[in-house]
């Protein structure tokens, strides 16, 4: 029993040369040294642990700018329009230290869906069958996809397959009057909007 | 040491016994505690000193670099094309990146301070004699390891100094006399250097020579305890006389107070002056003055000092007579004396060498400051660090956006090519074969594709598709002959 505690914290340390004799003031020598070295072995790692869990962590919460929010102008502006408005969004992707930029059309359109803010709504111009982008065809006053034939009327709803829906709107919000919307990518060949993340 | 283990402990009853006895079966297999004893109860002649702390101090700034080191590879990598911003990324976006990336950047000299003072205390110490010459030689080897660590590291960030410095840093090997442009290119991977000469530095500094450092540490210590510690000036190296104190505690304690200096300092360093990142390195700049660090300084100094004629005397015969001197010192310095004062032959050469180096290292900074062009210079070139290190971080574009930014903002100036341009966007083709031409999941990439059709086979392909253009429901075009012409021209063109 004696010999097992004794085991266990380091104390057989005795040489027949050992410089300390008094074997009590060696037993409360060693404890306190015991002591400073837990404690400061205990501080240091802490202090040294912190910026090694801050570094790993960090694109675990930094705020990344893969979805934004694309300024498209006046709300005002396209409160009168009377047929779609194409515009460029750039999303900026960011991905640790590169960034991809890739530019995507959008239409400002009439409509009253879930998504549209004073019966104004933004469409993505991807054809919901398998991915063209869809130009407005002003002379018939539709959207016709050039690829496969699908057509949809002015707010984006199907008129004609083989798309099984119709063109899908983005988020919007106006702040400071200004128009947003967020571009998102949905997946193609569903009756249904669903989107990819 | 005998640690007699009590062999029934069956009796034990009590309830601070079954932590015993789980101890008792952890150390009858491992011996861990029997190895712990055996590590804290190293004798030490003549009991603890503060002046023995350094051969721990540089062991926990190994461990150190060894653990920032791995957290900087988290980020890093090591290609030309993307050394700079990852260490840029390090630098100025995450979270204690700069601190950690200070650690090791100021780890690496505080490494090379410990070295020097480590060396000096054994040489003044004489703590190398009486059958210790293998000691002192592994000594010297991870010495030359860790400058070799200093050298190859510093390359890493690839910004104009690190650049510039490791150019003419292995421009002097191929100063040697008939090795020396072999050697180089060696170093290099070629005649230049490029992504390869950092892929080669990357490789050595992070696998080739710590591993090296690890085996010669183990040696190192081993040797040293095989040999036992040496004691104070007054003791006799092989027969140690005086008492002796084991290393546990006060000497574990001097060790560990001065690795608690070394982390105060460093963090205290690293926190309030960050290592600064450089301008990404630019070969073409020819006013660049590479400076080395301050412990290549005299090195730089001594090659720059004496040009012209006596290269084999100036690269070979001096630098290999004072290594000579310096790994053979316990083979040629047999006598046990080891008071300074009895040896001022020994000691007066030491010295020598040593001043002589900071007499080098010192004029290469006077110099510098004295000199008004190369003053300016300098000071230009740490203007553009400070400026580069207070832009904000700009992210690298992926080689994807790069390619539809450069085809947007330049015109191709054949004809064909631009009339080609226009067909493909008009026609939206980069929807499915993506901004110039790169390919997407939906459709492949069509980069170069005229060399595998002739102009009339191309022309083709929009009559009769193949079979995979019609699976992939690639829609039909009619094009003209001159159509087909020019998006084949314009597809050729892209790289």
């Amino acid at each position: 029993m004696e010999d097992n505690s004794k085991q266990g914290n380091l104390e057989p340390l005795q040489h027949d040369s050992d410089a300390f004799d008094d074997k009590r003031v060696l037993e409360g020598r060693r404890s306190f040294f015991l002591w400073l070295i837990a404690v400061g072995a205990a501080a240091m790692t802490t202090l040294l642990s912190a910026p090694l869990v801050r570094y790993v962590f960090y694109p675990v919460f930094a705020k990344t700018t893969s979805v934004s929010w694309s300024n498209l102008g006046k709300k005002s502006k396209f409160l009168s329009i009377t047929t779609p408005v194409k515009q460029v969004v750039e999303i900026k992707q960011i991905d640790g230290w590169r960034e991809e930029i890739s530019r995507k059309p959008v239409y400002i359109t009439k409509g009253n869906s879930k998504e549209s803010l004073d019966g104004v709504q933004v469409l993505s111009a991807v054809c919901p069958h398998l991915g063209c982008e869809v130009p407005w065809n002003e002379a018939e006053g539709k959207f016709m996809c050039p690829c496969h034939g699908s057509v949809f009327s002015p707010d984006g709803s199907l008129e004609l397959g083989p798309a099984e829906r119709g063109m899908d709107t983005l988020p919007l919000k106006a702040e400071n009057d200004d128009l947003m919307a967020r571009y998102e990518y949905f997946q193609a060949l569903l009756s249904y909007k669903k989107q990819v993340e | 040491m005998s640690t007699q283990l009590p062999s029934d402990n069956g009796r034990q009853t009590a309830s601070g016994t079954k932590r015993a006895s789980l101890f008792h079966w952890f150390e009858q297999r491992t011996g861990l505690n029997k190895l712990l004893h055996e590590a804290l109860d190293e004798p030490i002649p003549g009991g603890a000193r503060f002046a023995y702390i350094f051969g721990s101090g540089l062991l926990f700034i190994f461990l150190s670099q060894f653990i920032t080191g791995i957290f900087l590879a988290l980020y890093y990598v090591p290609s030309a094309d993307h050394a700079h911003v990852t260490v840029a990324y390090i630098t100025k976006v995450v979270a204690a990146g700069a601190f950690l990336r200070s650690l090791h950047v100021y780890g690496a000299s505080a490494m090379v301070i410990i070295v020097l003072l480590h060396l000096s205390q054994t040489f003044l110490f004489g703590s190398y004699k009486g059958k210790r010459e293998l000691l002192w030689v592994s000594g010297t080897v991870l010495f030359v390891l860790v400058m070799g660590m200093a050298f190859t590291g510093y390359l890493l960030p690839w910004d104009q100094k690190a650049y510039f410095a490791t150019a003419v840093g292995t421009n002097v090997a191929s100063e040697v006399p008939i090795v020396g442009t072999f050697a180089k290119q060696l170093m290099r991977g070629g005649n230049q250097i490029g992504t390869l000469t950092l892929s080669r530095f990357f490789v050595m500094h992070v696998f080739y020579i710590p591993a090296l450092i690890f085996l010669f540490v183990a040696v190192h210590i081993y040797l040293f305890r095989k040999a036992g510690a040496a004691g104070p000036i007054s003791e006799n190296p092989i027969h140690p006389q005086q008492r002796t104190e084991s290393f546990y505690p006060r000497q574990l304690v001097m060790d560990l107070a001065f690795a608690l200096l070394l982390v105060v300092a460093l963090g205290f360093a690293a926190y309030f002056i960050p290592a600064t990142l450089g301008p990404l390195a630019n070969p073409a700049d020819t006013h660049f003055l590479p400076r080395p660090e301050w412990y290549y300084r005299p090195l730089f100094e001594w090659l720059k000092i004496w040009q012209g004629r006596g290269e084999f005397l100036r690269i070979v015969v001096v630098p290999g007579v004072i290594v000579a001197l310096f790994v053979g010192l316990p083979f040629y310095d047999r006598r046990l004396e080891r008071r300074p004062w009895r040896r001022p032959l020994a000691v007066g050469i030491f010295s020598l060498v040593f001043l002589a180096l900071i007499t080098l290292g010192a004029y290469s900074y006077y110099q510098d400051s004295h000199d008004k062009d190369v003053a300016q210079q300098l000071a230009q070139q740490r203007q553009a660090e400070m400026e580069y290190m207070k832009a904000p971080f700009k992210p690298q574009m992926a080689s994807g956006s790069r390619l539809a930014a450069a085809g947007a903002a330049t015109s191709a100036t054949d004809p064909a090519v631009a009339e080609g341009k226009k067909i493909f966007e008009s026609h939206q083709c980069n929807i499915c074969h993506g901004d110039g031409a790169v390919g997407t999941a939906i459709a492949p990439k069509l980069i170069g594709i005229g060399s595998q059709f002739s102009e009339d086979q191309f022309h083709d392909l929009f009559i009769h598709p193949l079979p995979k253009m019609e699976a992939g429901h690639m829609p039909h075009f009619t094009f003209s002959a001159d159509e087909t012409k020019a998006i084949r021209a314009y597809l050729d063109s892209l790289q």
